[in-house]
């Protein structure tokens, strides 16, 4: 597959990692623990499990998994609204696939689905329009969930519905926005990341240049970075480099797809349909301002939470609940009191072990046995 | 097809036991399937078994879409239950059909299927020796679901089971894997990808005896069917008490395959398989097993993909391309597409 | 979200809903490709191009002249490292 292969060669790793294990040994921290990396984004934890690449870095470097699983984030409130829509017997309502299984105060959207409710998975917003046209007696509601990345699609789907008159299909938005997220993690106490990889989708979309923040007022380095695994290994490099000269700026490892100034067609839409929210909860995290955006006045014809009068609501997590940490980075999810116990894959009390790649998930059958496998 | 009906649906008469019933059974499954058994239309098949133990297994079809490439839900309904006797060792004899029709199914899609049920037996060299049909009314079934049981009988001194996995015993599989599940994905309307890709779909009887004629060291067979071949290994694994360890870059994925998973968010070793076993056998015969194999259609593409290791009980590794190792884990719920 | 995969656009199936045929390994599926669209690219422009596909939208063209270029580097990473190994060896 075209640049998707050469960014997965295995000779290149290993050079890489070479690099990698001499930076890591010339580097010392003042507090003298581990280097911590955060990767904000779900797609690079994924990837890192995917590749086996914690194990191929050195001791003294470890990944800290963040915020930036968009169904690790959901809470429940958001899921019980979900539930309350699709329970109208003349909905039919569409969603991602991983958006399914997540659990609200009650049951997931999976569970409903077996009871009977008109639940579809769809690739792609354009799909669930497809589907209204060929319902034109339901309505059919599309759950819009991500970062940046997905909002130009949601946008489009709304704006396409418009143009074509289509008056039966609606968004429920849950669209989070990626730069109030790191600035709450860079803000937490207890917080000790020394570097970030940047989400490569979202800077797509939004460009290098709204992370200068972080380099000006936090002075931690953060290299945007693509997917495979030779991009988060050249991201940690570049990472690594910064720490190593005492810098701190705004990098791009993923200079193939993403430009400093973002994608100004991808950008339109987004200005076009959406508006910030003034606050947005998070699952684990708690309220943070902007971090959320709506469907403006000009499209709310299509706007779930005005036609299904949604009420906002919340729920908190169960006290033993320590995804917030989790997610900040100040805990590892091993850490927990209730990973591995009360909280498993199976039946999960908390995001981060609902989604395969949230953080305690992928950790769980992971890190019991890998060390024993790696030791043969 | 009996030209009377041509056009016509199933009706809930078809599954009363009239004449309506009566006509369909003799026009449309005893001559179809069109043996001495099923001819004499008893309440029971009856016959003589070679010597031997018996294997017995059943498995419920309810695949949509009906058709899809490289099969459909009929020939699943025979390769599903063939297979699953053949990897016992045993050599699959004799078949049961019980159908649930939708009312409202045309019948010409049951008569397709039918054909497609009895090129299948005769692959497999097996006989369908008897049969219900029942019929349900609209809504209350997916247009057909189909039930086959199957009876074989296992040679002396055959002895192949999912718990007798050692040390040391090398992983075989027969060909390409995920290719019935990344059909199936792509077949499914509102997924709206189209792919060159056919279901791996097949009769693994023959194969098995060839197997076996090679080697008496073939410890475990496992078909790979819901759950994919990463569902199997943990299986072997958690009942064999070992550790497995596949290698990520001998694992055979069609190129098609593998861009439905990519765009999708799937990952192959957990796709669904119709056709493809999974081999433990003693490492001093891995090699003659796997040219025995490679002489046959079925396992022209067969490989090695790895080895069972010293190291925790009942857990599946697999050795990523950059040396790392990765837990595969058994399969929580059904592998949906992801897009994170 | 983040699962793009790199596809190539093979033809436009429509001009007015800005809608292209992608092929990645032999998968097919339309996909949108309004994000792509701008001054430097028309639809009949995006032929043959390489772009970034996710959740049924195509939203960035990919830079190959970036895309060999960070190839090349990761290619360098560890030869002037090597280079420099093989130095101090030879000088002990």
């Amino acid at each position: 597959m075209k640049y998707v292969d050469e960014f997965r060669d295995p000779d290149k790793a290993k050079k890489l990692l070479k690099e990698i294990d001499k930076l890591c040994s010339e580097i010392t921290l003042p507090e003298d623990r581990p280097i911590q990396i955060m990767e904000v984004c779900g797609g690079h934890t994924h990837s890192i499990f995917r590749y086996g690449l914690k194990q191929l870095l050195p001791d003294n470097l470890e990944f800290v998994h963040g915020p930036g699983c968009p169904v690790c984030v959901l809470p429940r409130s958001v899921v019980d609204n979900c539930i309350r829509i699709a329970e109208h017997d003349d909905v039919i309502f569409t969603t991602f696939g991983d958006a399914m299984r997540v659990p609200g105060s009650t049951k997931s959207l999976l569970d409903v689905k077996a009871e009977g409710g008109d639940i579809r998975m769809v690739y792609s917003p354009l799909d669930a329009l497809t589907i209204a046209q060929k319902n034109p007696d339901k309505r059919v509601v599309f759950f819009g969930l991500g970062f940046e990345t997905t909002m130009p699609s949601t946008a489009l789907s709304i704006m396409q519905a418009k143009k074509q008159g289509i008056d039966n299909f609606y968004l429920f938005c849950n669209h989070i926005t990626i730069i109030p997220t790191i600035k709450a993690v860079l803000d937490s106490p207890g917080m000790r990341i020394d570097g970030f990889l940047g989400p490569g989708h979202v800077s797509l979309i939004i460009g290098t240049q709204p992370y200068r923040f972080i380099a000006d007022d936090y002075h931690k380095p953060l290299v945007a970075a693509g997917f495979e695994p030779l991009d988060i290994l050249q991201s940690v490099w570049m990472v690594l480099k910064q720490l190593k000269n005492g810098e701190a700026k705004i990098e791009n490892q993923y200079s193939r797809l993403v430009h400093e100034e973002g994608n100004a067609s991808a950008l339109s839409p987004i200005q076009e349909v959406f508006e910030l929210r003034e606050f947005f909860e998070w699952r684990g995290l708690g309220s943070i301002n902007h971090s959320g955006v709506k469907v403006n006045d000009k499209y709310r014809a299509f706007d779930a939470e005005v036609e299904f009068d949604l009420k906002e609501v919340t729920v908190t997590d169960p006290d033993v609940c320590q995804c917030g940490e989790v997610l900040k980075g100040v805990l590892k999810p091993w850490q927990c009191k209730v990973f591995g116990k009360e909280c498993t894959p199976e039946k999960p009390l908390g995001a981060l072990m609902v989604s395969t790649e949230g953080a305690c998930s992928a950790q769980y059958s992971y890190a019991q046995n890998i060390d024993l496998i790696n030791k043969k | 097809m009996n030209k009377k009906y041509k056009g016509k649906k199933i009706t809930m008469a078809h599954g009363s036991g009239g004449k309506a019933s009566s006509d369909l059974i003799a026009d449309i499954f005893v001559n179809t399937f069109n043996n001495e058994y099923l001819a004499i239309m008893e309440d029971q098949a009856r016959f003589d078994m070679p010597a031997g133990r018996l294997a017995l297994t059943t498995d419920s079809f309810v695949v949509s879409p009906l058709f899809f490439n490289g099969g459909n839900i009929g020939k699943l309904a025979i390769t599903g239950t063939v297979n699953d006797l053949a990897v016992s060792g045993a050599k699959p004899l004799y078949l049961t059909c019980g159908l649930i029709l939708e009312e409202g199914l045309p019948i010409e899609t049951l008569d397709k299927i039918i054909k497609s049920m009895q090129k299948t037996a005769e692959e497999a060299g097996v006989k369908v020796v008897c049969g219900d049909t029942k019929v349900v009314e609209r809504g209350s079934a997916d247009q057909i679901f189909i039930n086959t049981a199957g009876v074989g009988v296992i040679a002396e001194g055959v002895e192949i089971h999912s718990s007798s996995a050692c040390v040391g015993d090398k992983i075989i599989v027969n060909g390409y894997i995920g290719d019935h599940g990344a059909t199936i994905m792509q077949s499914r309307a509102e997924l709206a990808i189209s792919a060159d890709i056919d279901s791996d779909c097949q009769v693994l009887n023959h194969l098995v005896q060839k197997m076996l004629s090679v080697s008496d060291n073939i410890h475990s067979l496992r078909d790979a069917t819901r759950g994919g071949v990463a569902t199997v290994l943990n299986e072997i694994a958690t009942d064999s008490k070992v550790c497995i360890s596949v290698k990520e870059d001998s694992l055979p994925i069609r190129v098609p395959t593998r861009g439905v998973c990519e765009i999708l968010g799937l990952d192959p070793l957990y796709l669904a398989n119709e056709g493809t076993l999974v081999c433990v056998v003693k490492a001093e015969d891995a090699d003659t097993v796997l040219e025995a194999m490679k002489q046959t259609k079925e396992g022209e593409n067969a490989c090695i993909i790895g080895e069972v290791v010293d190291g925790p009980e009942g857990i599946v590794a697999l050795n990523t391309l950059f040396g790392g190792n990765k837990i595969i884990d058994k399969l929580i719920g059904d592998q949906l597409p992801r897009i994170c | 979200m983040c699962l793009g995969i790199p596809a190539q656009i093979k033809e436009i199936v429509d001009v007015d809903n800005q809608i292209a045929m992608v092929d990645l390994s032999g998968v097919s599926r339309e996909v949108n490709i309004a994000c792509v669209l701008d001054d430097t690219y028309q639809s009949e422009d995006l032929i043959n191009k390489w772009v970034l596909v996710h959740v049924g939208f195509a939203l960035s063209v990919v830079d190959e002249d970036e895309a060999h270029k960070t190839l090349k580097i990761l290619d360098e990473i560890g030869e002037l490292s090597a280079t420099m190994d093989d130095l101090d060896q030879g000088s002990k």
